[in-house]
């Protein structure tokens, strides 16, 4: 692949200078080749692991996996990582299967191939075991429109549950830099400050949830975690989901990327004045003022045992509507998604708003 | 390693130039959801300038791409943002992005980051 002999000075990496140099570091236009970006790559995310102290010696921490490029690098840098520190923590992948034919069942494919390479142990938790219903039933029934809602909701709950049956209370995800950006842009612009306030912590853990979500790849450009996932050669699967195709559509995305074309430091620019904002907020506006009234009146749901702050939580809320066949919660529902859900949700509800995406863009 | 490319300079024509293509990232969708292609570029545009990357993303999109959604390629005139290119392994931003003069025998990998999973 590279060149046998002469490597113009230019062109040779500026961390080992032996090699030619294949990657351009987005935050700092470093130019570097690819041992050393791999090794740089992970030196950061254990930097991140390690100033936060994430993870406790002796724990089981459940790495959310849905076979994309996100979560597959975050099992194989955590495996990578806690080999070479010896975190002494025990990893396992935890997937839903929403039960969406031709997408879900492919992708299962490839996070159980992934439980193989990195001998994790694997479970799989089906919306149609917890549920009764599959996306695919549920979209033959309320049609495309308002689905992800209905994911969204149904995907919180399944990640909770799926990782207590495995008696594990933090559950990883692969969210990076690019998805707090966007998130941090949407919820400035909709001038939600309890939202903005969470929503760049590295570790998050609701009232209405028992276990904790956390983002280790929380600094780390989608780019390079691409670039990552193809110099080491992983196994990711990357098809949309055939009920949201084209979901990063979604001005907030699409300016986020147009926004690092023009300067690469932008994302991280946005993540960082997110942490800043989320310090300047006052302590009563963290919390919304419905989260204020539930941290008294938190309480299982009368039919499933879910900790929420109505009778019934939001998922049998939503199993309600369908078993009556009456969907008609979509749009009540979407304000009540968390911070992680909210990601995607968000984007496709922004889809509505517009951005003047021409304007911006060009 | 480009010794038999035709009569040269201001040359009348100029033999094309023989690529390796590749999607990935989900971008094969776009292309007939094959992810290996083999192409002959034209080796000048039709203003008569050697062939670089923004000639072939325009070429592929009009000759090879099946799929109607062209933005979901190009977008304003590039390449969407979110698209990483990568000629023969190397990032396209440390060879001169869309100038670069496109060599036979090159691989330009297109792949997209856009895609969640």
């Amino acid at each position: 692949m590279s060149p046998p002999l002469h490597i113009p000075a230019s062109k040779l990496c500026e961390s080992c200078r032996a090699t030619r140099a294949l990657i351009s570091r987005p935050k700092t236009n470093q130019k570097l080749c690819k041992t050393c970006f791999l090794s740089t790559f992970e030196a950061e995310v254990h930097a991140t692991i390690v100033s936060t102290t994430l993870f406790t010696r002796g724990s089981r921490v459940a790495i959310g996996a849905s076979g994309g490029k996100d979560s597959t690098v975050l099992a194989s840098v955590l495996k990578t990582l806690n080999e070479r520190y010896d975190y002494g923590v025990e990893f396992v992948l935890l997937s839903i299967d929403e039960g969406i034919k031709g997408y879900r069942d492919d992708s299962l494919e490839t996070v159980k191939r992934n439980a193989v390479q990195y001998g994790m142990e694997l479970v799989i938790v089906s919306y149609e075991e917890l549920y009764g219903w599959s996306m695919d039933s549920v979209v033959e029934s309320i049609g495309k429109k308002g689905n992800c809602t209905y994911c969204g909701v149904f995907r919180r709950q399944a990640l909770d549950r799926g990782a207590e049956r495995l008696g594990i209370n933090h559950v990883v995800t692969g969210h990076n830099a690019d998805d707090i950006a966007e998130t941090v842009l949407m919820n400035l612009l909709r001038g939600d400050l309890p939202r903005l306030h969470r929503c760049t912590s590295i570790i998050t853990s609701s009232t209405s949830s028992p276990i904790a979500r956390s983002k280790p790849l929380k600094y780390a450009y989608e780019k390079e975690i691409v670039l990552y996932a193809l110099h080491k050669k992983l196994d990711y699967f990357s098809t949309e989901c055939i009920y949201s195709p084209e979901a990063f559509r979604g001005s907030a995305r699409t300016l986020i990327k147009a926004l690092e074309k023009v300067r690469p430091s932008a994302i991280l620019d946005i993540v960082r004045s997110g942490e800043a904002f989320s310090r300047m907020i006052p302590s009563q506006a963290q919390a919304s003022s419905a989260k204020l009234s539930q941290e008294s009146g938190m309480s299982n749901c009368t039919r499933c045992g879910y900790l929420t702050s109505q009778e019934l939580c939001k998922a049998c809320t939503l199993l309600d509507c369908l078993n009556k066949n009456r969907p008609k919660m979509a749009v009540e529902v979407e304000a009540g998604i968390e911070d992680e859900e909210a990601s995607s949700s968000l984007r496709r509800g922004m889809e509505a708003m517009k951005l003047a995406e021409e304007g911006i863009v060009n | 390693m480009n010794e038999q490319q035709g009569p040269s300079a201001n040359g009348v024509r100029s033999n094309p130039i023989s690529l390796n293509i590749e999607f990935s990232g989900g971008l094969e969708i776009l292309f007939s959801n094959q992810r290996d292609h083999r192409i002959q570029l034209p080796a000048k545009d039709s203003s008569g300038e050697p062939a670089n990357i923004m000639f072939l993303v325009h070429y592929l999109c009009e000759n090879l791409m099946k799929d109607r959604r062209k933005d979901l390629f190009l977008l304003h005139g590039g390449i969407r943002p979110g698209i990483l290119v990568l000629i023969n392994d190397a990032d396209w931003e440390l060879e001169g992005e869309e100038e670069y003069l496109v060599q036979d025998g090159d691989i330009i990998l297109f792949v997209s980051t856009l895609h969640g999973g």
